[in-house]
């Protein structure tokens, strides 16, 4: 039997995200208010209480704030992708993004700076995956 | 500064099913079972319960103690959906009640199947407050609570330079101490060597970094002061309490100090409701869910300045003669792992006098945290 794997929900709050991941492009809410950009989506700026908000591309450019390699999956699905390397990163806009870093033997360490790239797994759904700048 | 709860409210009645893997029996059952043990030690009548705040994620629902132990009139039911920290945070509700005169017995119970069950990874796709990491990094890959905390442990590392070995000090301690428990999974000590030849879960994590899995049960009852020196086992008097939740709650790769938790919120104002400092506390009984996150809530709790707990850990005996006896009982590391609340019940008997052959001598001041769901906090300050 097919192991499915986990997917997003893609609710009304998170769909945008999704789909410009699906279009390439790394998108961050930006307080339609206060200019303030925030990840991960959500429903209110906590610098402003403004519910208006606009999606912005994000550069992709970031530098590693810290990294763990999982060496068990905690889902079937992933079995086949161990180990599994995590970067959370300081990206240029001031959030952070966490995401497989790609890489053939590349050992991470803070302040080593990555870039975006894009993962299309199915029709429905493209993750962002880091790769070393 | 005074102890503006002096008194006022004691854990009356402590109770514990058998800690095992392969309980055979429901989550309901054994919370009933371990609330029953509490009642009974309290000397009170399962139907002198006024209040339940049960298990937020377990199965049994305030309802079910109504029918089960024939309550007449329950007149307080909440729960706490903290995760680990759930049950400081009951036990803060509690206490809010009684002194409100709200109730006058309420019992925390829980019991969970945590080995014959649900396994950590499907466990905590179901839970509301890991619905951010359900969305954006789970169908990444990054599911279970020991990836998440390796981030933090590895932020620690990298920037305090703390090491893998004090993580190894901290379980070779508590595994020590399990093997003074008759109620325990772990019965054989560990060595460092042991821990450094364990094989990565999530690196910089290893195996025996993680706590178990497994089934059991634990209750208490909270009573006013007033009433439970007249019941049947000594009141331990709860001096202060507090809850804490850190920044970016649901997602710790967001957090703004991905090395500090809600326990650092929470302790100030503990400390400052009993009224004692740090070095009053004689015995604590620290969540360890991870070795680091022992090492970090000693930091945030204020035993250690932030980033020196690798240090302190080093230099410092944790031990039942040092200055600093942690997690007498074994923890969720090696004794088992019931939410915590058997830190609580552990803390209990400590101050009771009750702890065997574990007991720290002359346990008068004592300190018990909670923590879970990616960073909230829970400190309570106690003494018998």
């Amino acid at each position: 039997m097919e192991i499915e794997r986990i997917r997003p929900s893609l609710n009304e709050d998170t769909k945008p995200y999704w789909d410009g991941l699906k279009d390439g492009r790394l998108l961050f809410q930006k307080c339609g208010h206060c200019g303030t950009i925030r990840h991960y989506p959500r429903q209110v700026c906590s610098e402003c209480f403004s519910m208006n908000v606009e999606w912005i591309e994000a550069s992709g450019k970031g530098k590693v704030h810290t990294w763990a390699v999982s060496h068990h999956a905690f889902h079937p699905f992933f079995k086949r992708d161990l180990p599994m390397t995590f970067v959370t990163a300081d990206m240029d806009e001031g959030v952070r993004v966490c995401a497989r870093l790609r890489g053939d033997g590349v050992i991470p360490s803070i302040g080593m700076p990555v870039r975006v790239a894009f993962e299309r797994l199915d029709d429905d759904l493209t993750v962002p995956v880091f790769y070393p700048a | 500064m005074p102890n503006i709860l002096f008194e006022k409210c004691a854990i009356s009645g402590i109770g514990e099913t058998a800690y095992v893997r392969g309980s055979g029996k429901s989550e309901t059952a054994l919370q009933m079972e371990a609330s029953l043990r509490a009642i009974a030690d309290a000397g009170l009548s399962p139907k002198d319960i006024d209040g339940v705040i049960p298990y937020a994620t377990g199965s049994a629902v305030a309802e079910d103690f109504i029918t089960n132990f024939g309550i007449a009139d329950l007149r307080l039911s909440a729960t706490t959906p903290l995760g680990g920290a759930g049950c400081i945070a009951a036990v803060q509700n509690a206490v809010g009640a009684i002194v409100a005169g709200i109730a006058n017995h309420v019992l925390i119970p829980i019991g969970r199947n945590g080995y014959s069950g649900a396994r950590i990874g499907s466990r905590v796709q179901q839970l509301p407050q890991f619905r951010t990491v359900g969305e954006f990094e789970m169908p990444l890959g990054q599911i279970a609570p020991v990836q998440l905390y390796a981030q933090m442990a590895r932020r620690h590392m990298e920037t305090f330079g703390t090491k893998s070995e004090h993580f190894g000090k901290i379980a070779v301690t508590i595994r020590e101490h399990a093997t003074m428990n008759e109620n325990t999974l772990m019965t054989e000590p560990l060595t460092l060597e042991q821990h450094q030849n364990s094989r990565m879960i999530s690196d910089p994590l290893r195996l025996f970094d993680c706590c178990l899995e497994s089934d059991g049960g634990a209750a208490i009852v909270i009573s006013s002061g007033e009433r439970a020196r007249d019941l049947k086992s000594k009141p331990v008097y709860i001096m202060g309490i507090a809850e804490g939740h850190p920044d970016s709650p649901s997602a710790i790769t967001q957090r703004p100090d991905m090395t500090t938790l809600g326990t650092a919120k929470a302790a100030p104002r503990a400390f400052g409701m009993a009224g004692v400092d740090h070095k009053d506390i004689d015995v604590a009984e620290i969540y360890d869910c991870f070795t680091y996150i022992v090492l970090c809530q000693l930091e945030d709790l204020g035993f250690c300045k932030k980033g020196e707990g690798g240090d302190f850990v080093a230099s410092t005996s944790l031990g039942l003669d040092g200055p600093m006896p942690i997690n007498t009982h074994g923890g969720l590391l090696s004794q088992a792992h019931i939410i915590g609340m058997n830190h609580i019940v552990e803390l209990a008997k400590q101050l009771r006098g009750e702890a065997g052959k574990a007991q720290v001598r002359d346990a008068k001041i004592g300190l018990v945290t909670g923590y879970g769901d990616m960073g909230d906090g829970g400190v309570a300050i106690m003494r018998a």
